[in-house]
Formats: C-alpha cells, structure tokens, sequence
C-alpha cells in the first residue's frame, strides 16, 4: 500500500493531493501538463519536499514534515520510469540495469542483468549503448533498470509519450502486462486518458493542483463529474442553458443556437456532453426517421482514421465529435465542408451544472 | 540579392583580417629564425631548465586546481543557496584582475609581511623567491579558467540522470562519480586545457610573487623575457617552443571533447 497526502506550492499553483494506491494496482494521475501530476511523483520518490505532508508505503514512513522525518531518494526503494528514460549515456545497455542493484552480489550483476533484458526481449542488445537504441529499446531498458532495483513502488511518467504511435500500441500492452506482474502500487502520470484507460485500474483526473475525480476510466466516462472530466474522456462538450420541458425532460438552448434534449434534471448554465460514438450522421437535408431526439445541422470539418472507426470532426455553432465505421462513413460521402445532421438520443445526453 | 552578396563579402574578409592577424605573428616565430639556429639555441643550459620549470609548475597547479575545482564547480552547480552568485563572482574574479595585480594581491596576503604571511612560514612552505611560489601564483591565476567551464559542463547535465541514479539507490557521493564526472568529462576537459594554457603563458603574478631565478622560479614566459633584451634568437627558440606546446593542448582538448560533441550529435 502506497499513500500520501501532501501539500506545497508550485509557483502559482498550490498543490494539495492525497491519494491512496493497493499492492498491485495501478493508478493513473491524468491531468493537462502544468497541472501538478509530475510533481506527485516526485514527492513520492523524494526528489521534492513539499510543504506539508506524508508519503507512507507498506507502513514505513518515507516522508512525515510534522515529524521531521525525509528519507533521501536512494533509500526509498522506488522503481521511477522518467519521461525520456534518463538512461545514463555513458553505460551500455547491462549496465544501466545493474546500477541500481546495491543488494545483489558484484559477481551475479551482470547475470542477473542479462536476465531481466531477457525477459524485454533485449538480451541481443545489452552490450549497446543508449544513443543507438530507440525510442522503444529506450524504453524496455529503462523499464528493466527500474525493476532490477525490486521496488516497492512504481513511479512512471508519461511511459509513452516519447514513442511513435506505432510502437506506442506495442510498449502499452507490453506495459499492462508488467504492471500486473510486478505486483506492487504503481503510479502512472499521462496527460492522455485512453493510455490511462488501457493501463489503469482506476484514474484520477487532477486539474489545477487538485484531484477533481476518481474512479475506473469507465466510471469517469459514464458519469463525468464535471465538464473538464467529461472533456478529458473524449466526450463532446457543448455549452448551453437547461430548462425543464414541461414532460419530464430537460430542453437546453445551446450557447450560440441549437436545441438539445436529455433525460437528466438540471436548469440554469450547464455542460452538455455524448460520447462521439452515440453520435450518428444523416445526410444534410433527411427528414427525421429514427427515434433520436436531438438533430443539430453540421458541417463536416474533418475526417480521421483511427483503425477500424473514422472521426468525425464537426462544427454547429460549437464544435462536436462523430465516430462511425468505415463502411457508413464511405456511404455518407463525408468529406470537409459537407453538409450532415448530427443526431443522438436525450437518453445519452448527460447535463453538468458549470 | 546584390546587397546580400556585397555583406557575404564583408563577412569574409573580416575573417579574412582576423585569422591573419592573428596567426601571422605565430608563424613569424618559426619562420624569422632558421630552424637550425631554433635547435642549437635550445641546448642551452638556462632554456632546458624554463622549459621543465614550466611543465612541472603547471602540471603541479592543474591537478590543485582539478582536485579543488571540481567538487566547488559541483556544489555551485547543484545547490541553490543564499549567496551563490557572489561565489561564483569572486571565483570568477581572477579573470579580470591584471596579473601584476594578482601577484601584489597574493604577496599582501602570503608574503612576508602579508595577512598570513607569518602563520603561512609558520606553517612551512616559504613561497616568495621559492617554486611553491609559481604554483601558487598560477593556481590563483589559471582555477576560474576551470572552475567556470566545469560549472558550465554539470550545469548541462539532464537533471533527470542525476534523478535517475538517486532513485536506483546511489548516494549523492555515487551520482556525482558514476553519472557526473563521465558525462562531464569533455566539458572539464576542456576547462583544464584553458586552465592548463592560462598558467603556461602566466607571466606578472608569477614574476611580482615569486620572481625570477634561474632554475627556481624562472619559467619559460620569464626566461623569454630575460633572453628578448640581448638575445634575441633563444627568446624566439623558447618561444617557439611555448607555442607548439600551447597548440598541442589545444588540439588535444578539442579532439577529447570535440569527438564526444559529435558522437552525441550523431544520437
């Protein structure tokens, strides 16, 4: 078990996080940069001091300011994976791995070494040095010297932020995959929520210093507790004022024009939000046909393949998110500046007070 | 696009001007004098003694400078603390001090009659009129030449290599030798070949602070001095020499960290 509740400020933004993370869980601090998530784990690992606070894994107190206690970051035993992998370019590849192993006996380094790239698939590039790996090779090296040290905890910021997309899906489940076996609390930073949904068990959204929401990647995305969670899942976001309808429904004049219709209760200012995927397109100009209660006229602003789906970039008076299959994107003729009808049901529009 | 070739013109003959002015004068050193004259004028007693003077003197101050420099170029580096831009001004100071300044300045502090000059003979060392002198002299003279360029060097390091090796259990003590020192290397090259240079040429502070003697405290910038009123030849020999030398730790240095710069360009 892995917990902290610390405080300090940061420049402008006072931090002020406490989080609690089980033995083989992986919890993903998600957030935009500037928002503090990095600084989390830095605390944890002892790289900084914050004001006020405590950092407690399995009991033994690493951080107490009350009590005067900080241990240095070397005896935390923390496996810290940085953003650009930080291996020391002046080692091979073996020798980054052995750095961290003070408990190991000189003699078995090298073995011990040699077995742990093993297990990455790169036992064929332990005499290398860093500067001729990439981004991927970095990657499962680095992630070999954090675990050689046998950590008690798991700090990784933004693991794969630095690697191409294509290797990107690889070192994902290569990583999900890790972070079950290794078997001990792990904290991941990333500004991107799909990578936390991949990786973690739960997710804490963290804005401004603070964490906003908590919960599973599925949980903030059914019932996102405000509208800047609801945009960080990829959900559309509009604007607008809600008044009751007179049936039971809730009518909401977008900010701009339009009028959108949702099962949820709620009046004044709010944030209307659909995942695009509940979002279907008509040709411009059809009449109504399905039961959906919500038909705004659009354009076609762009149009992306994201493997088998296609995005669907459009502009009403505020801009709005489609995915559709490949074969009814093909049907629609959707290119840029074609004219469509985004249409989804009152039962998928969820309504945040702003 | 006339206008740009007229200022690419002008840009290389101010090179042009440049590079001649300043290297004329060196190749003038080999050419005045035939190479047979530079040789034989080398053989004499005084010149050989200059010359060892010098390397040793300088040698003795280098590795001072590289022992104390280094971990005071660390801890500036690293630290912040109330204070650090005034250490490293006054580390800095030297540089701008003229060098027949720096040797008043040390004679006020070390000599006989000096702040600590009792307590400095107290102590052991006799330094004025002795070589301990030179290397006092050139350590004063020559360090902010290091200590400046090993800032620079552990002030470039990725703060995330030295994060890295706390994190995987090394002490400060372990990351400043394992990861620092390497990873710095061609910058600190670099500033003990300025260091080094710095105190070959060393020519006020030494001769107001330790003199002039043959053999003792006489080095080869000295012994050029002493030889250009009446022998013009040696002084042109021993100058001649100087330079090679000079030249050689340059391009020495520039190969060391130079072929470093390029691998990590290559990356």
């Amino acid at each position: 078990m892995l917990a902290l509740d610390a405080q300090t400020a940061l420049g402008a933004l006072e931090l002020d996080v406490a989080l609690e993370v089980a033995p083989a869980e992986c919890l993903a601090l998600v957030g935009p940069s500037g928002a503090g998530k990095t600084s989390v784990l830095r605390i944890v690992a002892g790289l900084m001091r914050p004001d006020s606070g405590w950092v407690r894994c399995d009991g033994e107190p690493w951080l107490d300011t009350e009590r005067g206690v900080s241990l240095a970051p070397d005896r935390r035993r923390v496996g810290f994976l940085f953003q650009d992998y930080a291996l020391f370019p002046n080692l091979c590849a073996w020798r980054n791995v052995a750095y961290g192993m003070d408990r190991v006996p000189r003699a078995q380094r090298r073995v011990r070494a040699l077995e742990l790239l093993e297990r990455f698939g790169m036992a064929a590039l332990a005499e290398a040095r860093p500067r001729t790996l990439s981004g991927g090779e970095r990657q499962r090296v680095s992630l070999a010297r954090a675990l050689a040290r046998e950590p008690r905890a798991l700090l990784l910021d933004e693991p794969l932020s630095a690697l191409d997309a294509r290797t990107r899906a690889l070192a994902s489940r290569e990583l999900a995959a890790l972070l079950r076996a290794a078997g001990v609390p792990a904290i991941l930073v990333t500004h991107d929520f799909e990578e936390a949904a991949l990786l973690a068990d739960r997710v804490a959204v963290i804005d401004g210093g603070r964490i906003v929401q908590t919960g599973t990647a599925a949980e903030l995305a059914a019932a996102p507790g405000s509208a800047f969670v609801a945009d960080l899942t990829g959900a559309v976001v509009l604007a607008g004022t809600a008044r009751p309808d007179g049936t039971g429904l809730t009518e909401v004049e977008l900010d701009g024009g339009g009028r959108v219709t949702s099962t949820d209760v709620a009046a004044g200012s709010v944030a209307v939000t659909v995942h695009p995927w509940e979002v279907s397109l008509e040709r411009g100009g059809a009449e109504a046909t399905g039961s959906a209660q919500n038909r705004l006229p659009v354009t076609v602003a762009s149009v992306a393949q994201i493997g088998n789906r296609v995005r669907v970039g459009l502009m009403a008076t505020q801009p709005l998110t489609a995915e559709l299959t490949e074969a009814a994107a093909r049907d629609l003729g959707l290119v840029p500046g074609a004219a469509a009808v985004a249409v989804w049901k009152a039962t998928a529009t969820r309504l945040i007070a702003r | 696009m006339i206008g740009e070739r007229w200022f690419g013109a002008l840009l290389v003959i101010a090179l042009g001007v440049a590079l001649t002015f300043l290297t004329l004068p060196l190749v003038a050193i080999f050419v005045d004098v035939g190479p047979g004259e530079l040789v034989a004028s080398l053989g004499e007693p005084g010149t050989l003694a200059a010359l060892r003077l010098s390397l040793e003197t300088t040698a003795i101050a280098l590795a001072v400078i590289v022992l104390l420099g280094t971990p005071a170029a660390w801890l500036l580096a690293t630290r912040s603390f109330r204070g650090r831009s005034i250490a490293v001004t006054l580390v800095e100071l030297p540089l701008v001090v003229p060098p027949a300044v720096a040797g008043i300045a040390l004679l006020a502090a070390l000599g006989p009659q000096g702040i600590l000059g009792e307590r400095v003979s107290a102590a052991g060392p006799e330094l004025v009129f002795q070589t301990a002198g030179v290397v006092v002299a050139l350590t004063f003279v020559a360090s902010p030449f290091y200590i400046r360029q090993a800032l620079a060097a552990f002030g470039a390091l990725d703060p995330a290599l030295l994060e890295a090796s706390r994190t995987l259990g090394a002490s400060e003590a372990r990351t400043f030798v394992a990861v620092a020192l390497p990873n710095a290397l061609p910058g600190l090259v670099a500033g003990g070949a300025l260091a080094w240079g710095r105190a070959l040429g060393e020519f006020g502070a030494t001769l107001v602070f330790a003199g002039s003697l043959s053999g003792v405290t006489q080095t080869a910038p000295l012994a050029i001095y002493e030889r250009f009123a009446n022998d013009f030849t040696g002084a042109l020999a021993l100058s001649a020499v100087l330079v090679a030398v000079s030249a050689t730790i340059l391009l020495g240095a520039k190969l060391v960290s130079g072929g470093r710069v390029l691998g990590d360009a290559r990356a």
